[in-house]
């Protein structure tokens, strides 16, 4: 019960403070804000693209194109040297017979084009559907199916996949580098906040320690102060995350630019990132306070 | 049975200055103690040491069982709990009422606050202001906001209450009232050990008085002795 009011009367002070040196305060949770909105953007970011990435890795083909001109023979070839590759995960043949009739199948405007064909003209090839185990080597491993025999073209949506998630990271390292100088800004911020709070309560604190307030007791204020900055600093990001990233899924349908970038589900993700959001805001604020207190209130 | 006990205490600031030189004293519970001597002779030092604002250095002080000297720095409001102070310059919080000067000395203990009221308004009557526990100390007289000061400090039932020149911003008869006040909380048990430069205070209360000169401790005028030797 003791504590409870001790800890009420702290809390009421430490809130009272905020308001009373409102445009100091009001400086440190406008820098929470911002810090926190980066770390929401960095973080809806890199998890989208770890997302996309591994989509990525499960539907990346090789289609190895065979010449018209083989034999059953120099196909079983072609397949002993494919299954020899280190980084291929799985592979398939598609002979032109079933592709031709796959696509008659898929459509009207294939049917009437394609039924004239004789087997003599169907310029569609035979080919080797090939999966990777690691999507880095994709391009060696397509360089070294093209060098088999007998096989003409290979295609892979070259360069684009590894270039989208070279960017990735490249942001991925940029907004890690801007939330870290801004949490450091924020508590040298916060610190300073409290500082003055401290300063401009001196005859207060004196006062606390004439009539035998303990030292926890007098310092427990200003580090709930720095509790409550970073907590009020947390919450506009937490809004603009979670609508912002629903709203965000709800228009591209859960993709983005393609069906091929799946965006993460809303669900649990945003309070995951909520929840980061409100720890993070806290744990600068109450280090920030907890910094000025240790310097400037030496009892 | 002695509520301070100093022996040898000697106080050397880091300055180089040494403010109190060998002192030896002992104060019975339930006594009024007056401190005189020149400016600069080490009364606040004295009673500083008390309250532990400062740390002998050499030397023993004990304050009700406590060791002031061998006290840890966050085991000192252990210490403040028994004692009560009151300055010169009243040390109130400018923007709280009377009452909430009062009753803050006991919400930071986390005091239930019906408790708070029953004790704030007491010692309010007892300092004579009952009838101004809502004014500001800036709606209040010198003599009334020593008033304050003094119910703060003794709200928590202090077994001492130490006054460093309490009438010293105060005219004449203001003062008298603030003796009578502290005479008062003196008939109801508190040790009370007062600083002064008022002669006329000390020779109309008839207390004990103890004569500092340069840090050393020149007489203790046992009770009621005072008056005869200095005329
Ligand atoms: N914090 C301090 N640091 C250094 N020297 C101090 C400090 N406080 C007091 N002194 C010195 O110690 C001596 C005693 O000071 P003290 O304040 O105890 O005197 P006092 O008897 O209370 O004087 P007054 O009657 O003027 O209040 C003085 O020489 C003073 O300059
Ligand atoms: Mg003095």
């Amino acid at each position: 019960m003791k504590v409870f009011r001790i800890l009420g009367r702290n809390i009421r002070d430490s809130f009272k403070s905020v308001l009373r040196n409102f445009s100091l305060s009001m400086a440190s949770i406008s820098s929470i804000t911002i810090t926190l909105l980066v770390v929401s953007i960095s973080i809806v970011l890199s998890y989208n693209v770890n997302n996309f990435a591994v989509l990525v890795e499960k539907d990346v083909t090789i289609v190895a194109f065979i010449e018209n001109s083989v034999t059953d023979e120099d196909i079983a070839n072609i397949e002993e040297q494919i299954n020899r590759l280190q980084n291929v995960e799985t592979y398939e043949f598609q002979g032109k017979e079933d592709i031709t009739k796959d696509m008659m199948e898929s459509s009207d405007v294939f049917q009437n084009i394609m039924g004239g064909w004789s087997l003599d003209e169907n310029p569609i090839q035979d080919t080797f559907l090939v999966k990777v185990t690691d999507i880095e080597q994709i391009g060696d491993t397509a360089t070294k199916i093209k060098e088999i025999e007998n096989v003409s073209v290979v295609k892979y949506g070259e360069g684009m996949v590894e270039q989208l998630i070279k960017i990735f990271q490249v942001v991925e390292r940029i907004s890690f580098i801007m939330v870290i100088s801004l949490i450091l800004v924020t508590a040298f911020l916060i610190s300073n906040t409290i500082k003055i709070t401290i300063f401009s309560r001196k005859t207060e604190i004196g006062i606390m320690r004439l009539v035998g307030a303990s030292n926890i007791n007098i310092k427990i204020p200003f580090i709930l102060e720095g509790l409550f900055l970073g907590i009020l600093g947390s919450i506009v990001p937490v809004v603009i995350t979670t609508y912002g990233y629903m709203s965000l899924f709800k228009n591209f349908n859960g993709q983005l630019f393609s069906p091929f970038i799946k965006l993460i589900n809303p669900a649990p993700f945003i309070y995951y990132i909520s929840g980061i959001l409100v720890l993070i805001g806290v744990t600068v604020g109450m280090f920030g306070s907890w910094r000025a207190v240790r310097k400037h209130l030496k009892i | 049975m002695d509520l301070i006990n100093i022996r040898k205490a000697n106080k050397k600031y880091n300055t180089g200055v040494t403010a109190i030189y060998d002192l030896d004293l002992k104060i019975k519970k339930g006594e009024f103690v007056f401190v005189i001597g020149a400016t600069g002779c080490g009364k606040s030092t004295l009673i500083k040491m008390l309250y532990r604002e400062e740390k002998p250095t050499s030397g023993q002080i004990i304050v009700g069982g406590i060791d002031v000297a061998k006290l840890k720095n966050n085991k000192v409001f252990k210490l403040r709990r028994q004692i009560g102070v009151v300055f010169q310059n009243y040390r109130l919080l400018e923007k709280s009422t009377v009452y909430e000067n009062v009753a803050f000395a006991l919400e930071i203990f986390g005091t239930p606050k019906d408790e708070i009221h029953q004790k704030v308004i007491k010692v309010l009557e007892l300092v004579g202001l009952k009838n101004r526990i809502k004014s500001y100390p800036n709606q209040l007289s010198g003599g009334e906001q020593q008033r304050v000061a003094i119910a703060r400090a003794i709200v928590n039932g202090p077994k001492l209450l130490i006054c460093d020149e309490p009438t010293g911003n105060l005219d004449e008869d203001t003062s008298s009232e603030i003796m009578e006040v502290l005479e008062e909380i003196n008939k109801l048990g508190t040790t009370i050990i007062m600083v002064t430069h008022d002669r006329k205070i000390v020779e109309r209360m008839n207390k004990r008085v103890i004569l500092l000169d340069a840090g050393r401790l020149l007489k203790d005028y046992e009770k009621g002795t005072y008056k005869n030797e200095s005329i």
